[in-house]
């Protein structure tokens, strides 16, 4: 039993071959479009033509075992794999029917529209207002001091963090606990009022208790923004998606209703990997 | 499986690991003992250092006056009482001094005698008369008892460096100068004062007269020239070559190209500043604007590689937060990446300053050991600079100059702390932890 999954997995690595997704990519109302997408480090073949739809309003998990090319998928979503000079990326991945790979796509209007809170809080070492009003300020959101307060109040509220900061949001964000942090930074990114926000493994150094903290805000933030979350936790994905995207060395390999996935995998892989059996 | 106790067989672990601790522990204890013996070594030659300096410098910050009665004779200065400023200037002042003196020695007769006799005082005597007479015509008809300095061979009897007990023909000063400098101290007419000549003057041929302020100004002028050239060409180029730049062959190469020209020895530089700054662009020579544009070349590399440096240290997750909610490349750089980057960058500039403060041989190509008496006033004028003064007095002849020589590293040594704790300063007040 062992060994035959070992080969199969084997099997997948060598695959060169276009191969087929099982499950449902494509959406009714999808916010971003993926069709072909293959991401290159010089000569690895870090992603194997992907094609999924990410819905509009949905949280959408990815998952897999490490080194599977979820989280350089999810970089492609707002180029932020540009920073690499060896990164190369083919295929479409379009917003509004427009490719934002395409060589008159404006990055930092893309950065605008589809913002990241990374694995580690990553907070500025400045106050926590200037943080949250970084955004704003750069790409010119607020008129005038009235209305910067403002959208800094709501992003506050908005990432539950308003409560605890509101009477020091002059002292450093750097000051404030891990999850803190971390709301922070989800504070930081719907600041500049984005349409979709990539998630890469937000809660993994985090504790329990702020963990369930953040789910639970993605869970409110649903219902104004797309959400793509990628999770070492199965049970995260669980808890806080609608519909996952199992990853296996760097290809697609089921997409599915949340639900489905967790009882009812279609796929060999998927559910060797849901069961505990590798990964 | 058994526990190993401390005292267990041979083959266990634990009295392995308790046969090797005592070798594994004087190995320890040898290799703290090196530590601390080449800090006290390096202290030692330290101490030494500045032990050796300051007690042979700290005298030049005294110097010896001689009290005289000076009477401002009307006929000599201004016989036709015009009190007009050219006749004032050009007035024999030096008579004036001679006939005081006459009046305290009036034995002297003999005319070789007598010249011997007004070797006593300072040149610089004659110019404090004149001046006091310039600021003051009033004084003009009075007598007035003055302090003027005395000549730096009296100085120096003074200060004890001249053996008295040497024979006459082996000493710079007779029997009779000390002879006639012991009855001045007699009739209380000797006094050590502070030196403020020697941080207010700028060079000369008599050491009594010779100041430090000229060669300091030199400094802070080319200094000041090296900055404003080195700083904002030295941050723009690491920012460029570190966060815009592609990594390329070109790169690379400017990269080797920086790195090597911060091992050129200094000199190659002054041959540079001569053959291009001089011969091409024809700027004046011994400028400060000129040895600071040599001095920059020499920092620019220096700069450019701690600011490097600087960057890199900042962690790219700042980078990524910032270009994440869509702050372009120069924002990101601007708004973060910089000012995290700034107190290393300011201390790799004020340490590459400091380098350039103490630098003499690419200046001596261009002309800055020239001897200088003025105080220069702007960038264009000719000027020396500290480390080139105290060269030039430690080649002069004088006794004196040995003093002065030390006074003058004292300085420059005070300078390089000042602008070093200025570093440490500026690091601890700008760094910022995440």
């Amino acid at each position: 039993m062992e060994n035959s999954n070992t080969a199969e997995y084997n099997s997948i690595d060598t695959d060169d071959q276009p191969h087929k997704t099982v499950g449902q990519v494509t959406v009714d109302n999808p916010r971003i479009i993926c069709r072909g997408v293959n991401v290159y480090y010089d000569e690895k073949h870090a992603i194997h033509d992907v094609t999924i739809d990410i819905g509009s309003n949905e949280v959408i998990a990815m998952i897999g075992p490490s080194g599977c090319g979820k989280s350089t998928f999810l970089r492609c979503l707002n180029r932020m794999n540009d920073t690499i000079a060896s990164c190369k990326v083919s295929g479409d991945i379009l917003i509004d029917d427009r490719n934002i790979y395409d060589k008159n796509m404006d990055v930092v209007l893309l950065r605008a529209r589809v913002g990241m809170v990374f694995q580690k809080p990553n907070p500025f070492p400045k106050s926590i207002y200037e943080n949250v009003a970084f955004g704003p300020r750069i790409h010119g959101l607020a008129n005038n001091k009235a209305e910067l307060d403002e959208i800094i109040h709501t992003s506050l509220e908005k990432a539950g963090l308003f409560k605890e900061v509101k009477d020091r949001l002059d002292q450093p964000g750097t000051a404030l606990s891990g999850g803190q942090q971390q709301r922070l930074c989800i504070a930081r990114a719907i600041a500049v009022d984005p349409e979709v926000i990539l998630m890469d493994e937000p809660c993994s150094a985090l504790d329990p208790i702020a963990t369930a903290i953040i789910e639970q805000l993605i869970d409110e933030l649903r219902e104004q923004y797309t959400i793509v979350i990628v999770t070492h936790s199965m049970q995260q994905a669980a808890r806080v998606s609608q519909r996952t995207a199992y990853f296996h060395l760097g290809k697609l390999i089921e997409v599915g209703p949340t639900e489905q996935i967790f009882t009812n995998p279609q796929h060999k892989l998927t559910e060797d990997y849901i069961t505990g059996r590798f990964g | 499986m058994s526990q190993s106790a401390p005292n267990a067989p041979n083959n266990s672990t634990a009295s392995r690991v308790q046969a090797g601790l005592k070798k594994r522990y004087a190995q320890e204890r040898r290799f703290r003992f090196y530590g601390v013996l080449a800090i006290t070594l390096s202290l030692l030659f330290l101490s030494f250092l500045f032990f050796n300096i300051s007690s042979k410098g700290y005298t030049a910050f005294q110097q010896t006056f001689i009290q005289i009665d000076v009477h401002f004779d009307e006929n000599k200065i201004d016989p036709d009482g015009t009190r007009d400023s050219e006749t004032l200037s050009s007035a024999n002042y030096g008579g004036l001094i001679k006939s005081s003196l006459r009046s305290i020695f009036p034995d002297v007769k003999k005319r070789k005698d007598k010249k011997k006799l007004y070797k006593l005082l300072s040149p610089g005597a004659t110019f404090q008369l004149r001046e006091m007479v310039m600021n003051n015509p009033d004084l003009i008809g009075t007598t007035a008892r003055i302090w003027v300095p005395a000549d730096d061979d009296y100085d120096m009897l003074m200060k004890g460096h001249i053996d008295r007990t040497l024979p006459e023909n082996e000493r710079r000063l007779k029997d009779q100068d000390i002879a006639w400098f012991d009855h001045l101290i007699e009739s209380n007419a000797v006094e050590k004062r502070f030196n403020l000549t020697f941080f207010t003057a700028g060079d000369s041929r008599e050491p009594e007269l010779a100041g430090i302020w000229g060669a300091l100004v030199g400094s802070l002028l080319t200094l000041f020239i090296t900055l404003i050239i080195c700083f904002p060409l030295g941050v723009a180029t690491a920012v460029y070559l570190e966060e815009f730049a592609p990594q390329n062959r070109w790169t690379d190469l400017i990269e080797v190209n920086i790195n090597n020209l911060a091992a050129v020895p200094s000199i190659i530089f002054g041959l540079l500043g001569l053959a291009i700054f001089i011969n091409v662009f024809h700027l004046p020579r011994s400028a400060p604007i000129l040895g600071g544009l040599v001095l920059a070349l020499m920092t620019l590399p220096t700069i450019i590689i701690a600011s490097r440096t600087a960057l890199k240290s900042v962690p790219p997750s700042i980078r990524q937060a910032s270009l994440g909610i869509g702050a372009s490349k120069m924002q990101t750089v601007m708004f973060h990446v910089l000012p995290l980057a700034m107190p290393g960058m300011l201390t790799g500039t004020i340490i590459g300053m400091a380098q350039a403060l103490g630098e003499t041989a690419p200046l001596l190509m261009i002309g800055m050991v020239a001897f200088i008496v003025d105080i220069p006033a702007g960038v264009t004028d000719p000027a020396t600079v500290l480390p080139v003064q105290i060269f030039l007095w430690a080649d002069s002849p004088e006794r004196a100059f040995v003093e002065k020589t030390s006074a003058a590293i004292m300085v420059l040594l005070a300078f390089l702390i000042a602008m070093n704790s200025l570093a440490i300063f500026l690091r601890k007040r700008f760094e910022k932890r995440w």
